[in-house]
């Protein structure tokens, strides 16, 4: 075997492994509540028979394991179990709104990753000047500043004022492409402007290393032109890293998502468990945070591969 | 301490800007009743009020002085964020230190319990753990405290098995020092800027976190005086904002106000924690 498919292997099933730690915690929040959950919501007054009938529909008899597994099978299948607030089939509520969460994480995405990208590259290309000083300034912002700061800039500049943009990003199944672009476009620059800024020093730091090594010397001594040498000799060698970090960026992005989404009212899985939070809807809770945290740690793990893939040295193995 | 005082003259503009800030904001909070011309929760005006005296900054939803709030959120906000990082503090970095020095089973343990908190973003995590305990200000203290501790862990740990590694711990060991003499006049001292500088940055964190739970309406309760749930309150006026008169301008800025106040403290925050960075790496060279 590869010694790169041996360490893939190794990556996917400790991934797999975590996911699983994992579930057992959020499985394990629903054990955990003070009380016992059928009196504590029907109330005091509840008959055996309403009771009984309470405990089958959300799967409280029978012993943990046996439950566990049960609510893990169904919640691989898409079956989360039903809301405590309000019966309904808890899957209902989240596909459409987890569908939006993705689309806006996807959405800001698509306009972080290659601002950062370039913009790391002109800094690492010009550094120490005004233009570099001025990112590592707007880093330092973006790692201090709350993003519901960000956001109330955003929408004072773009919607109150200029009246360019809406403040609320209300969109709904029938919402058509176009249109859900220009309605999320706020709510998608505040995500972008949080996580460019990391991902931007992580490549001119990366790069940089880079510039100090004996090729980048000899490219620079043979005449090439600057922009050349870090195109062509330094970026395909700084691939790995700059991977890693945007995999970790869009990690957060997923997570960040959460704050942004309550600011903006855009109806998305954040939103849900804010609400579920205050109601103490467990299992939407668990739901929503099973979700959460596999993409979180897939993508984690999806960095972690790529930049073993990226490195060549494991390629050709001696 | 001259050396110390010399350092600081020859502190660059930007850590200046941070300390005189920081300091002014704990002058604030330590002084807040004094300072503040109207008690806390007490309405004392019309809703709403304009910028005039005797509301400097207005009036909130209820009538209280916006103001007086700001000047006592300072107070519960930082308060309650210093205690959760010295809390995290004292767990992560007795744990890091331990887990250093003991190695084994105990590393062992501490550190696949770590790496499995820190397996699941510290947002969601604490959302589900608030779901059980119900929003209280002891468990949003306990739950962050022992999210942070992680970062704290690794990082106390990786810095105490470089030292563990030097001639002169060896040499106190042979000696017949204990344990904890060993942690307290070896590793501490050599690993106190580190430290120092991953406390400010914690705060930061911690501080943040805190706002953010408190904006999403899962921190500090009503009535209680808080950055972040003041931005919440009055996050709905902004779209009243209208820059055609300076009165109808404040409007706007009503959540940009203690979302500003906390932009302001976490850069001064980080400010400080740059140039400690800067001088530690310095005094090594």
């Amino acid at each position: 075997m590869s010694p790169i498919l041996k360490i893939t292997l190794s990556r996917l099933a400790m991934g797999i492994v975590t996911l699983l730690i994992v579930s057992v915690l959020i499985f394990s929040a629903i054990e955990l509540l003070p009380g016992d959950i059928a009196t504590e919501t029907l109330g005091q007054s509840a008959t055996e028979e309403t009771i009984a009938a309470f405990r089958e529909r959300f799967n409280l008899n029978g012993p943990v394991h046996m439950r566990y597994i049960e609510w893990l099978v169904n919640a691989v299948q898409g079956d989360f179990g039903v809301s405590l607030s309000n019966q309904r089939p808890i899957s209902e509520l989240i596909a459409q709104r987890a569908g939006n969460t993705f689309f806006l994480a996807a959405y800001a995405a698509l306009i972080a990753v290659p601002i950062a990208i370039v913009l790391g590259m002109l800094a690492a290309l010009y550094r120490n000047s005004v233009f570099d000083k001025t990112i590592s300034g707007a880093t330092l912002a973006a790692i201090s500043f709350p993003e519901f700061f960000v956001a109330y800039i955003l929408v004072l500049l773009f919607s109150v004022t200029f009246g360019w943009f809406p403040s609320l990003a209300s969109v709904d199944a029938g919402t058509g492409f176009v249109e859900r672009l220009y309605r999320t476009f706020l709510p998608a620059l505040t995500l972008t402007l949080i996580v460019v800024a990391h991902m931007m020093r992580m490549t001119r730091a990366a790069i940089i290393n880079l510039l100090a090594l004996p090729y980048v010397e000899m490219a620079h001594l043979k005449g090439m032109k600057r922009w050349r040498v870090i195109a062509i000799h330094a970026l395909p060698n700084a691939i790995a890293p700059i991977i890693n970090v945007v995999a970790l960026n869009l990690a957060y992005l997923v997570v960040g998502v959460v704050l942004v989404e309550v600011v903006f009212v855009y109806p998305g899985l954040g939103q849900l468990l804010v609400d579920a939070v205050s109601n103490r809807d467990v299992p939407i809770v668990q739901a929503a945070c099973l979700i959460f945290a596999a993409t979180y740690i897939l993508l984690n793990m999806a960095a972690d591969i790529l930049s073993i893939i990226a490195n060549p040295r494991l390629l050709h193995p001696r | 301490m001259t050396p110390f005082l010399r350092k600081l003259g020859a502190a660059p503009v930007s850590a200046w800007f941070g300390i005189v800030i920081v300091t002014l904001i704990a002058l604030t909070a330590i002084f807040a009743p004094l300072l503040a011309p109207f008690p806390e929760f007490e309405v004392v005006g019309p809703q709403y009020s304009p910028w005039a005296a005797p509301y400097y900054l207005g009036t909130d939803a209820l009538g209280r002085d916006v103001l007086s709030r700001l000047i006592y959120g300072a107070r519960n906000t930082v308060g309650i964020a210093l205690l959760t990082t010295a809390l995290a503090f004292l767990l992560g970095a007795s744990f890091g230190l331990l887990a250093a020095t003991l190695g084994g089973w105990f590393d062992m343990i501490a550190s696949r319990a770590v790496d499995v908190l820190m397996a699941i973003p510290s947002l969601i995590f604490a959302l589900l753990i608030l779901t059980i305990t119900g929003t209280s200000v002891l468990s949003l203290i306990l739950v962050i405290a022992v999210l942070d501790s992680t970062r704290v862990y690794r990082l106390s740990r990786a810095v105490a098995q470089g030292i563990l590694t030097m001639d002169y711990v060896e040499v106190a060991r042979m000696r017949g020092e204990g344990l904890f003499w060993i942690i307290r006049r070896e590793v501490l001292p050599n690993s106190a800027a580190p430290l120092i500088a991953e406390f400010g940055l914690r705060f930061c964190f911690v501080f943040l976190f805190i706002s953010a739970l408190s904006f999403l309406g899962l921190g500090l309760q009503p009535p209680i005086a808080d950055w972040g749930a003041m931005v919440r309150e009055s996050a709905r006026l902004i779209s009243f904002a209208d820059f055609s008169t300076w009165q109808t301008a404040t409007f706007g800025l009503a959540p940009l106000l203690p979302a500003g106040a906390i932009a302001l403290l976490t850069v001064s925050v980080n400010l400080i924690v740059d140039w400690v960075l800067h001088l530690a790496s310095g005094l090594e060279e």
